[in-house]
């Protein structure tokens, strides 16, 4: 099956991988979003409790998610991993430092002698709340508005200075949160992080309070994320895009090569628009009705749109990793990829996927068939 | 090789270094106790004995203290290769992205979604699901250590791969050549068993401090006797690997070897230096102490008379024995890098003789590429103080601990142990060199492979991002300071919760 693919198949159904990996971590950072919310939407000790063993029970699976995209991406498209990583070296650090701090909060946070306080633990866990989706959100938004790095493989071949990537600002990354499009998007998935985790707790927890807060605060939060998402896609759809030559495999700018982009792949703009309608749908569910499907809803719209906007990134003769300072440096699916046999045999490992969303899923289920309540983790000693 | 920037190569190992070791206190004690909880798990499941859970329950709760950090500490593993080394991360990304990706996928995912249920299975879901996912939990992080340390043998036995001089990387074109070399078996099987200890001695010492204490006896018991035999097998298993990982250093990185060993002259019947100390001189005389005739030969080539390489046949080079000097292997490899970008200069100007002459060039030379990174001959010498006396502590840790699982296991059968105080106390403090030996061992592979990324391919010099000083320092303390305070507050709340005991920590049972 992957044996007899074009190299171009595989590079496409790679970079399709990814994107589902970077919509799935989107939308798994609803876990983020409980965090920022953790005093918001409790008045009681008991009912943040509830708040933290609701989205306790998944945080490692984003987590999970976030360390499997990484890998992923550096199998598959090693020159982005290498550029990228290795170039905005702030901005990624201190998504890392944010989910380290998040990794030992849940389970320290009420542990006897746990040395630093549940003050500090709930801060780290509102760090991260804040930091991964805004801070994710402006390094993506560099797909569309670029960086400045240069790449040049042959340098190995100059001993005294054997330098492939390197970032020409001195800032390493942290001058993307600055440009206000990345920014919009920085802010939109802060937000959209927050409206999926309430709309987790409507249908997680047991609890008239917390629903009754989370359904009213949706309001103002969706509002909040729709501003700065329209803003976003308003943005790179106006903007000029970083295309590349078919024949001559040269970057030039395009005129609203976004839109074009959008316009040229009918598939994409289709998920794109059933994605925004799922996300408006789960939130009007969750808002008005406050009905346990919205997060459902809108965890799927939020998947098939973060897929659609990275498709718009790499596909159609675009260069995903755009570089500012020098255009011929941009990556692209092509030049940025693993050789042929490498996306090959890893394209046999990626058939495993389903079986494990399948199991995640069934664990998932039995694990909630009871929603969070006080009976519920009051007899837990595993609790958090 | 004074034309890199030294300072940021030495940070960024130092910063590797720090991680690595860390997220390595962590790791050996999941793997071992996700067993032990497993086991555990199992005989509670089938003799619905309330003790057992009670035991689970503690075990489990001691592992998920544990694991967070564990996980904490790993995920800054996973993009280090991209922040610290992007050189490498481009010229071996297409072999060595493989495996992580594979971790991920196949892994910790099962690690993840598996240890939610373990914890909050209780009552929630079937008995026999809960039991099984304890089981998931086990397999998937030791098949995490499977995969990462596929990675890592590859580093030091690059197989399965070829040179693409057009992307000017290394690329994969065997992937079990990869997966199954004989490198990555014996590192994955020394590293596991070796973890499995690190487990069975955290209960053994735990539980010792209970009887110390006279409290919870017949839970301590219990778990030291399980704890024993967990322990005896797999310490006598790591020295079956251990041996096996040797006899493979030896033929895939013989500086290595000479390093461990403290060799600098090369010989037939080579000694194994067992017992003693290094002086600072650089030929065979720098030893003093006991040694066991001709075991090095043994060891290394399974011959008593065989020659074993020295630190000084391989810088000096050794003609009886066909082994090239540093300083010719230099010159190769500086042949092989001018070919390369030559034949780049001919393929763009269409001179397709030319760039076919320069690429068999290249290729003839490839096996020196790296070395003509460098510039002096004693570049290609690791540390030989440090890997020596790591090696050698290490392996007599490694002996200690048999002898002490044996004499455990003795006690426990006879039921003699709550009376030798004095056994109880050595139990108490054994997960200690557990660690030591552990780290040691780290040490060995990593600094002995020094000044390589890639064995022979890539020095460790040409494979950095090119950042400033100042941030990876400034990263390197961020990530100490955190680490640290981390360490501190696992280390407080694991005493805290094993003072509690298992009646408390179990809860309502």
């Amino acid at each position: 099956m992957f044996n007899n693919m074009s190299y171009e198949t595989l590079q496409a159904y790679w970079w399709i991988i990814v994107s589902l990996l970077a919509a799935l971590f989107v939308f798994l950072m609803f876990v983020q979003g409980g965090q920022t919310l953790l005093k918001q939407l409790s008045k009681t000790d008991m009912e943040r409790s509830l708040l933290v063993n609701s989205i306790g029970r998944k945080w490692d699976l984003t987590f999970t998610t976030l360390v499997t995209f990484g890998g992923a991406f550096f199998a598959s498209f090693p020159l982005f991993y290498s550029t990228s990583f290795g170039g905005a070296y702030w901005v990624w650090t201190l998504i890392l430092f944010s989910f380290i701090i998040q990794a030992v909060s849940y389970e320290y946070r009420t542990k006897a002698s746990n040395f630093l306080g549940r003050k500090t633990y709930d801060t780290f866990l509102f760090i991260n709340g804040v930091l991964a989706p805004v801070l994710v959100g402006a390094a993506v938004g560099t797909f569309f508005t670029g960086s400045a790095f240069s790449v040049d493989r042959m340098n190995i071949t100059n001993i005294a200075d054997p330098v492939i990537s390197r970032w020409e600002t001195a800032t390493h990354g942290l001058e993307a949160a600055l440009n206000i499009t990345n920014l919009s998007l920085g802010l939109a998935l802060l937000f959209l992080s927050r409206v999926l985790a309430m709309l987790y707790f409507i249908n997680n927890i047991d609890n008239e309070n917390i629903i009754k807060r989370s359904a009213k605060k949706l309001k103002l939060c969706s509002s909040a994320f729709l501003v700065f998402f329209l803003l976003f896609v308003g943005l790179i759809l106006t903007k000029e895009g970083f295309a590349v030559d078919p024949d001559t495999k040269l970057v030039f700018m395009e005129k609203f090569k976004y839109l074009h982009n959008l316009i040229e792949m009918p598939i994409v703009l289709v998920l794109f628009l059933i994605g925004v309608v799922g996300v408006l749908y789960g939130i009007f569910l969750g808002a008005f009705k406050t009905s346990p499907k919205g997060i459902w809803f809108a965890g799927t719209g939020t998947v098939l749109t973060v897929l659609a906007v990275l498709m718009l990134a790499g596909f159609n003769n675009t260069a995903f990793y755009p570089s500012t300072f020098d255009l011929q440096s941009s990556l692209t699916i092509e030049n940025a990829s693993s050789s042929k046999y490498t996306l090959t045999a890893m394209s046999w490992v990626s058939l495993l996927v389903p079986v494990v969303i399948a199991y995640i899923w069934y664990a998932w289920k039995s694990l909630s068939k009871n929603k969070v309540s006080e009976a519920d983790i009051e007899n837990d000693s595993m609790k958090y | 090789m004074e034309h890199f920037d030294l300072a940021l190569v030495d940070w960024s190992r130092a910063q590797f270094a720090l991680t690595a070791l860390y997220h390595w206190i962590f790791v050996p004690l999941t793997l071992g106790l996700s067993f032990i909880v497993a086991f555990m798990h199992t005989f509670y499941y089938k003799t619905r004995d309330e003790k057992w859970k009670v035991m689970t329950k503690f075990w489990m709760k001691l592992f998920g203290i544990n694991f967070a950090i564990g996980v904490a500490t790993g995920i800054i593993l996973e993009f280090e290769f991209g922040l610290n080394w992007s050189n490498y991360s481009w010229i071996v990304g297409d072999i060595f992205g493989a495996p992580l990706a594979i971790e991920g996928i196949l892994a910790f995912f099962l690690e993840s979604t598996f240890i939610a249920v373990m914890f909050f299975g209780w009552g929630r879901v079937s008995k026999k699901f809960h039991m099984l996912s304890s089981w998931f939990v086990a397999f998937g992080s030791n098949l995490s250590a499977l995969w990462i340390l596929i990675a890592n043998a590859w580093m030091q036995n690059p197989v399965g791969t070829k040179f693409n001089p057009d992307t000017a990387r290394n690329e994969m074109v065997n992937f079990f050549d990869v997966a199954l070399s004989q490198t990555a078996v014996f590192k994955f099987l020394h590293t596991i068993s070796q973890a499995y200890i690190i487990g069975a001695l955290f209960v053994i010492s735990v539980s010792a401090w209970f009887l110390l204490k006279n409290r919870h006896l017949l839970f301590a018991k219990r778990s030291i006797l399980i704890a024993a035999v967990f322990g005896l097998i797999a310490s006598i298993f790591v020295a079956f690997t251990g041996d096996s990982s040797a006899y493979d250093v030896a033929h895939k990185q013989p500086m290595k070897l000479a390093a461990m060993e403290g060799l600098y002259d090369g010989e037939k019947n080579a000694d194994l230096y067992a017992l003693g100390f290094l002086n600072d001189r650089t030929d065979n005389l720098n030893f003093k102490g006991i040694r066991l005739p001709s075991m090095l030969s043994i060891m290394a080539f399974r011959d008593a008379d065989a020659f074993v390489p020295g630190v000084n046949d391989l810088v000096n080079g050794n003609e009886e024995q066909g082994i090239l000097s540093a300083e010719t292997r230099m010159e190769k490899g500086r042949i092989a890098i001018q070919a390369l970008a030559d034949y780049k200069t001919a393929k763009k100007d269409g001179n397709t003789e030319l760039a076919n002459s320069n690429l068999k060039l290249f290729e003839k030379n490839y096996p020196h590429f790296g070395y003509g990174y460098f510039k002096n001959n004693e570049d290609i010498v690791p540390n030989v103080p440090l890997t020596f006396y790591s090696f050698h502590i290490m392996v007599a840790l490694g002996l200690f601990f048999i002898a002490f699982f044996a004499c455990l296991l003795y006690a426990s059968i006879k039921d003699k142990l709550v009376k030798n105080k004095f056994v109880l106390r050595i139990s108490v403090w054994s997960i200690l060199l557990g660690y030591i030996a552990t780290e040691l061992g780290w040490i060995v592979a990593e600094v002995g492979r020094q000044p390589w990324t890639i064995q022979d391919l890539l020095p460790v010099g040409v494979s950095t991002s090119h950042l400033s000083v100042g941030s990876v320092q400034t990263t390197f303390f961020m990530f100490f300071a955190l680490f640290t305070v981390l360490l501190i507050a696992e280390i407080k709340i694991l005493m805290a919760q094993i003072k509690k005991g298992p009646e408390e920590g179990g809860s309502h049972v």
